[in-house]
């Protein structure tokens, strides 16, 4: 058994054991309360640069498999976990965790109080860690800390994102054809739209306007991902832009970010965030309350009363967290645009929230239909 | 969407008494819904016939009836309350049956009673196993092949199609009553017939198996704008084919990945939606096939259940609570979550702990009863431990059961090799974790004790890996604090560390190690969201972790120890005067922290104490919770003696260890326990008990039975609930007793004692100061001594006793208090023989009369002991109003209303291996899991009530069937004759109707089963039969001449009809009798009762 040593930024450090693969890395500490779903978790690109430390204690025990991965990799900077599964044991399971970490370089920890490390980032804020299974001095690991970038003013979605453009044909006839801009793409996003017969054409992250709507798409489509929003300012251009042409417009959680900057609000970033699949989301226009899976550091500033007055027509604000009344979600009264700030794509979490890709085709439709497209 | 407000006053019906399937977790449930109402400013009334409840404490609701739950009774107290809405779905299968006969008999509609919770149309689809399925097809999903059949011939037919085995399932049962598997034809004709007979409606499901399956639970909540929330799922370790209730259970789901287990959510809030409970908790159970993951959906219970119960523990989510609020028109996000104090309760609890519950059992009670789990619940309370991890919380759970053995290796290995061990796990029964454990230290592979016992290898994996750190902990040079830091983060008690390094001079030795090392729990919080919010509720956990939770506090605290799982012989009872202690010391100004292990408890509630220890009744685990409240602020002490025999148990080795004891002294304790000096006691109080002796061996055993006379009682030092108990008539008898009652030793001698036959039995609560004497009740049982006194019924006031001798009773009571040194509660059973008053046993704590007693008299006997405790005297608390200004339970008003105490037995769930009934003959050993309370003006219509509402009603008309032994015959010809004279035809068996008609009552000879054709016992299943007599013949043990009467019992068991076996039952039934024909049994709220006891006597 190797040992491990996590040190946040404060100076508060926890001793364990190495956990996936040996070695030091660092990124910023933030905590998931999610019970199921870590292969979801470690393979979504919206964690890109974060040491996530799971608040439930086994971890492992299903194993991994061929088809639950959002991505074409793990993206987590690091993994914290108390409890590592030994051997996997579910009926899909191609191979075991601790293997899988190791073999895609994630750095993990185990074995430590990862309840009292999320009572400290509660309390304190996600903030900058680092985890090492080389050197396990915490002074050393402490400067290589406090020397690394922080989220804040990070700008990861074009790490994230696919270099080049691709297409998922949709299921059955091609009814939309929608342009995606891919900030952090989940592979359950282009999934759920292609269901409903949409064919996504997903293109990088620098994608312009222009591009987006080059070959005049039904509607584009503003993927989650990593970072910081005010940090993007390439992609609100191009949401700009795509507002301007008035084409239908769905953005979830980092999307939801940029469309709110696109508008002219504000974003900053939550204490220490929501990254849950038990968040309750109030829809405030049916007033029904949706089980919702959250993963974002940053949230859109806007007045949960009344709509603002943007360039692009008023918005108000259609979803609100209920557990701390952060703005969930955007709904334009005067374009064919909104966005939420959770996972209607879930995975993992509940699948409360599917029907909002429907409400998309929906409003492609009505566009279509020559409504006038009030989303 | 706000609180409805065309309601003004619910009626609440509880689940009445105590039985295996539904406990405890339905009086947790139901006062947390009494309470909420009510803070709602709701008129709440509410109707349950078990007095031993929190629920029925007349300051939970406004009008609490504790009367039989009947259609009947509770339509005489709609009449009278006239409620506008009728809550069901808080007490069980019972609440939710008799709110379907009120519905159908036109009784709802008649007063206008609106149902609340879920419609009868709900229920029905939710209940009627066969509509339900369909329903689960209709919105594409799975459940296995099956058909309700209504006659043993179509079950047949039924199983040729789906393939053996399958599963029979009485209709509208519930802990699985009548079910089981049928493996073959001949098996499924006598379960068919059983089930048919079980089921309120006359049918069975014939389903096809999924034997071996995963079985999962989901709880879930709707509110009324159809907001759907999972509160917890639970993952049973053992597969399909044992009852969920019988099973080891985990929380949350431990082995499915997101896209399982998010389906199993979508597939269940669909259910819910189609069966549309419009508000409230649900239970739905799956299973899924380990080899492809198919997912089918069992069964919904569209109310709450045990397993909300569990839940709400589980989580801290509290179900009942909230589906209250939800029933009366809130909606989730309209209600806070009460832990987190800023979220609502619109939300899905996310665990950082793992859960375990273990089932208890008592197959002990019942000899040769059928010990294999199957779909038919059988174990009578269950525990449940929190860990930091798996190995942690299984730890814990396993200790905490109080069984023999207190996990892994702290008993005998019987050293049979890995084929044996993995031969044995294909058949389940209790205890089979030991036996996987076992297996894998034998050599067995993983993959082996999975396929064998049908768990999931990530559990048999995570026992594995407790194995290696034993291990480790047995091959260490040295027990460093790092080798004893892992063992304890797996879960390893003190007493299992020191079972494998038995040089460390036994538990006290290890923990002096663990100690000296600094390796101590610390004690994390449940707070529903895995720390993302801070939580504001004290609800504890102790866990081998780095952080401890505990806050430090002002106020001095009082440790109130549980009694632990519900078993036969400390139950519900016990808890409730922990409750009540928790109140009175908050009352005097104490902080209240509870400590104990048991889910279903109202005691294990968050909201009852002022602090909650959710740990093991063990002495590690206790200690280092006393030690966690030390660092947190000053602690008065430890309070033993309300929670049973179990902390009873730990008071001496607490005191050693140098904590405060408050009350009754642990040496006091011990003179009231132990033989020799309870003898002394009695010698210098000047009381009489019956002649006895101890022996180790069976001569000294025949010497003293010589010198003190057959008959002689025979038993094992030191038990609750007269385990292993006997009445012997001989030498031959005791010899087999000496030599079938193992662990016999200088240590555990046989207690030898004269059996006092014909005599009177006394049960008596009392409270002590040192100086003065509460006699809080008299108890005078109806079936002679030797009966049980947990399983005799029993008035009070007493019914034949005169003043001279309850004066007597009182003096010696109070000799015994004050020679024993109780301060508090002090129980004496009395046997009065010829006149001559000898006293059974003393027991220096709360007994399991007590709720009755305070319910009785209107006093509340456990809050005026936990003052005691703290140092207030009888005087202090009759000033203070704790107690009546004068008088005591001796002088009850004249016209003060009679209560009857009736128990209720579980024989009918338990068969033996070849399918036939246990017997059910009572004796000292008690067998009863729970009891009733009747309350009227006269004992006739007193104890008919305590009848309705244990067994159904007494018959007023018909045929009763008699059979004596003959020693009975004499005192039986008056009761019978009085039968006769009301018009009730007899049948009797050759004897017992010899003696009758010379006493000049006609009756028609019947066969003895042994008599063949015609003979008696088909008479009975034949249904001629309304009421049976049947005392047993011959001596307890040998059994050949009993067997008549066994048949007898049990057939009246399966025709369900009343079966009596004592005369003196004999004689209260026919006053019952007599009663019921003079009609007109009216209902009175304890209220109104208690009122006129309490009223200033002239
Ligand atoms: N088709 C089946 N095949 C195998 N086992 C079953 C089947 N149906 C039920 N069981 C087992 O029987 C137990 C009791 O069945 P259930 O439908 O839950 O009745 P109850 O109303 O008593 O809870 C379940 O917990 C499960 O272990
Ligand atoms: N000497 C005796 N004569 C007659 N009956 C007895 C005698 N001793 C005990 N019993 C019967 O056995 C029952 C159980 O005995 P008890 O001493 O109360 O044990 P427990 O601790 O289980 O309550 C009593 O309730 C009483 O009915
Ligand atoms: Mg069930
Ligand atoms: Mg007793």
């Amino acid at each position: 058994m190797t040992e491990a040593i996590l040190v946040l930024e404060d100076g508060r450090t926890f001793r364990g054991e190495a956990y996936g693969r040996v070695g030091t890395t660092v990124g910023e500490a933030v905590f998931a309360t999610g019970m199921t779903g870590y292969q979801e978790t470690l393979t979504d690109p919206s964690y890109a640069g974060q040491i996530v430390t799971m608040t439930a204690p086994h971890v492992g025990n299903t194993g991994v498999n061929g088809e639950d991965d959002e991505s074409g990799r793990m993206w987590v900077a690091g993994f914290v976990v108390r409890d590592p599964a030994r051997r996997p044991a579910n009926w899909r399971a191609t191979g075991g965790l601790d293997d899988e970490l190791a073999a895609q370089g994630v750095v993990g920890i185990s074995g430590i109080d990862t309840r009292a490390l999320t009572r400290h980032l509660r309390e304190r804020g996600a903030m900058r860690a680092g985890i090492s299974s080389v050197d396990t001095d915490a002074g050393a690991l402490l400067a290589r800390v406090r020397a690394a970038e922080g989220m804040a003013g990070a700008d990861l979605a074009p790490q994230v994102s696919t270099r080049e453009p691709y297409v998922v044909p949709a299921v059955g006839e091609t009814r939309f054809t929608i342009a995606a801009l891919d900030l952090g793409i989940k592979t359950a996003t282009p999934r759920h739209l292609a269901e409903l017969g949409v064919e996504t054409h997903v293109l990088p992250s620098t994608a312009t306007a222009a591009d987006l709507l080059a070959a005049g798409p039904d509607g584009v489509f503003l993927s989650n991902g990593p970072g910081d929003p005010a940090a993007a300012d390439y992609a609100v251009a191009a949401v700009g832009g795509v507002l301007d042409a008035g084409r239908p417009l769905f953005g979830i959680c980092f999307g939801n970010q940029i469309l709110g900057r696109a508008l002219g609000l504000g974003t900053y970033k939550l204490r220490f965030g929501h990254r849950g699949l038990n968040q309750p989301v109030l829809d405030r226009v049916s007033g029904t309350v949706r089980v919702t899976s959250h993963n974002h550091g940053f949230a859109v500033d806007a007045p949960l009363d009344r709509p603002t007055d943007t360039p692009h027509g008023r918005v108000e604000v259609s979803h609100v967290g209920l557990n701390d009344d952060v703005v969930e979600g955007l709904r334009l009264l005067d374009a064919p645009a909104f966005s939420v700030q959770f996972h209607p794509e879930s995975a993992a979490g509940p699948h409360d929230a599917a029907p909002l890709f429907q409400r998309f085709v929906d409003l492609m439709e009505s566009v279509r239909a020559g409504g006038e497209g009030q989303s | 969407m706000p609180k409805r407000t065309d309601i003004e006053h619910v009626l609440v019906i509880g689940s009445g008494p105590i039985l295996i399937g539904q406990a405890a977790e339905f009086d947790y449930s139901g006062t947390q819904a009494c309470r909420v109402l009510r803070a709602e400013g709701l008129r709440v009334s509410l109707v349950n016939s078990n007095p031993a409840t929190i629920m029925t404490d007349p300051d939970v609701a406004d009008a609490t009836y504790i009367e039989p739950l009947t259609p009947e009774f509770v339509e005489r107290v709609i009449a009278k309350e006239r409620p506008d809405a009728l809550l069901a779905t808080l007490g069980g299968q019972t609440a939710l049956n008799i709110a379907i006969g009120l519905y159908e008999n036109g009784t709802l509609e008649r007063y206008g009673v609106r149902l609340i919770g879920a419609d009868v149309d709900a229920i029905n689809r939710g209940e009627d196993r066969q509509m339900f399925k369909d329903i689960v097809r209709s919105i594409g999903a799975d459940a296995p092949r099956s058909r309700v059949c209504g006659s043993v011939e179509e079950a047949l037919q039924t199983a040729e199609e789906v393939g053996y085995p399958v599963v029979i399932r009485p209709s509208f049962t519930m802990g699985g009553l009548g079910s089981g598997f049928a493996t073959d034809e001949a098996m499924l004709r006598r379960m068919a017939s059983h089930g048919l007979a079980d089921s309120p409606v006359h049918t069975v499901l014939v389903e096809e198996s999924v034997l071996g399956w995963k079985e999962y639970e989901l709880e879930l909540m709707r509110d009324r704008s159809d907001n759907v929330v999972v509160i917890c799922s639970i993952e049973n370790v053992d597969a399909m084919g044992v009852h969920t209730g019988d099973s080891v259970t985990v929380a949350p789901a431990m082995t499915l990945t997101d896209r399982e287990y998010q389906r199993m959510r979508d597939v269940g809030i669909a259910v819910l939606r189609a069966v549309g409970v419009d508000t409230g908790g649900c239970n739905i159970q799956f299973a899924v096939n380990p080899a492809d993951g198919r997912l089918v959906v069992i069964e919904m219970n569209p109310r709450v259940s045990r397993s909300s119960a569990l839940a709400s523990k589980a989580t801290g989510f509290p179900i009942a609570k909230i589906a209250a609020k939800l029933a009366i028109g809130y909606t989730l996000d309209e209600i806070t979550n009460d832990i987190t104090g800023v979220t609502p309760a619109s939300f899905e609890p996310a665990l950082d702990y793992v859960v375990v519950k273990i089932p208890r059992f008592a197959f002990e009670k019942f000899p040769g009863a059928d010990p294999r789990l199957t779909t038919t619940m059988k174990s009578v309370g269950e525990v449940m431990a929190m860990g930091r991890n798996f190995p942690e919380a299984l730890g814990k759970a396993m200790r905490s059961t109080e069984t023999k053995v207190a996990g892994f290796w702290t008993g005998p290995d019987d050293g049979s090799s890995a084929e044996e061990l993995l031969e044995a796990l294909r058949t389940p029964v209790d205890g089979r974790l030991y036996v996987a454990e076992a297996a894998l230290r034998a050599g067995a592979t993983v993959e082996q004790v999975a396929e064998a016992s049908g768990f999931d290898p990530w559990f048999v994996d995570q026992i594995a890996l407790v194995g290696e750190v034993g291990a480790e902990v047995r091959d260490a040079p040295a027990l460093t604090a790092a080798v004893l830091r892992r063992a304890k983060r797996h879960g390893l008690s003190d007493r299992q560390v020191a079972a494998l390094r038995p040089e460390l001079s036994g538990e006290d030795g290890v923990r002096l190690l663990r100690h000296r090392l600094g390796v101590r729990p610390v004690f994390k919080t449940v707070d529903t969201c895995a720390a993302e919010f801070a939580a504001r509720t004290p609800y504890h956990y102790s866990s081998y972790d780095e952080e401890s939770e505990v806050e430090p506090r002002e106020k001095p605290a009082v440790l109130i120890l549980g009694s632990g799982p519900n078993r036969i012989g400390q139950g519900i009872e016990f808890d409730y005067s922990c409750v009540h202690a928790v109140m009175a010391l908050q009352d005097a100004g104490y902080e209240a922290v509870m400590v104990n292990c048991n889910p279903e408890t109202v005691s294990t509630d968050y909201d009852t104490a002022d602090r909650l220890y959710f740990e093991p009744l063990t002495f590690e685990d206790v200690l280092e919770v006393v030690e966690a409240e030390r660092t947190a602020g000053p602690v008065a002490g430890v309070v033993c003696t309300l929670g049973g025999q179990t902390p009873l148990g730990l008071a001496q080795r607490l005191k050693d260890a140098g904590v405060p004891v408050l009350g009754t002294s642990p040496e006091a304790i011990d003179d009231a326990e132990d033989r020799g000096a309870f003898s002394r006691v009695l010698a210098d109080a000047g009381l009489l008990s019956p002649k006895h002796g101890t022996a180790t061996t069976f001569a000294e055993a025949r010497a003293i039975a010589a010198e003190i006379g057959y008959p002689v009682l025979v038993r094992p030092s030191y038990v609750l609930g007269g385990r292993g108990m006997e009445i012997v008539y001989d030498d031959a008898t005791l010899e087999a007793y000496i030599a079938k009652a193992t662990d016999v030793s200088p240590a555990h001698p046989v207690l030898v004692d004269r059996f006092l036959e014909d005599a009177v039995e006394i049960d008596v609560d009392a409270l002590y100061d040192g100086t003065d004497l509460y006699l809080g009740g008299v108890m005078e049982h109806i079936e002679e001594a030797g009966i049980h006194s947990g399983d005799s019924a029993c008035a009070l006031p007493p019914i034949t006793l005169g003043s001279a001798d309850l004066l007597g009773i009182r003096a010696a009571t109070e000799k015994l208090a004050a020679r024993i040194g109780v301060r508090g509660l002090i129980n004496v059973q009395y046997a009065l023989k010829d006149d001559v008053l000898h006293v059974l046993e003393a027991n220096p704590r709360a007994s399991r009369t007590v709720p009755f007693v305070s319910k009785a008299t209107a006093v509340q006997l456990a809050k005026a002991a936990a003052r005691i405790a703290v140092g207030e005297t009888v005087a202090d608390l009759r000033a203070a109003g704790v107690l009546p200004a004068t008088g005591d339970g001796t002088d009850l008003p004249e016209d003060a209303p009679i209560a009857v105490k009736e128990a209720v037995l579980p024989f009918h769930r338990f068969r033996t291996v070849d399918g036939h009934g246990v017997d059910t003959v009572l004796s000292p050993e008690m067998k009863s899991t729970g009891e009733v309370m009747g309350l009227d003006d006269g004992f006739g219509t007193a104890f008919a009530k305590s009848q309705a509402a244990a067994y159904g009603s007494l018959p007023t008309e018909g045929t009763v069937f008699v059979s004596l032994a003959n020693r009975d015959k004499r005192a039986a010809v008056f009761p019978v004759k009085r039968l006769a004279d009301l018009g009730f035809r007899v049948l009797a068996t050759a004897g017992t109707a010899q003696v009758l008609r010379r006493n000049g009552v006609d009756c028609e000879v019947v066969g003895k089963y042994s008599e063949g054709p015609g003979n008696c016992v088909e008479r009975i299943l034949a249904g001629d039969v309304d009421i049976v007599v049947n005392t047993p013949f011959g001596s307890p043990g040998n059994s050949s001449p009993r067997l008549d009467g066994y048949e007898i019992r049990t057939a009246a068991v399966s025709a369900g009809i009343p079966c009596i076996t004592t005369v003196q039952g004999m004689a209260a039934a026919v006053q019952g009798i007599e009663a019921l024909r003079r009609g007109g049994l009216g209902v009175r709220s304890l209220q109104e009762v208690h009122a006129a006891l309490l009223a200033p006597r002239p």
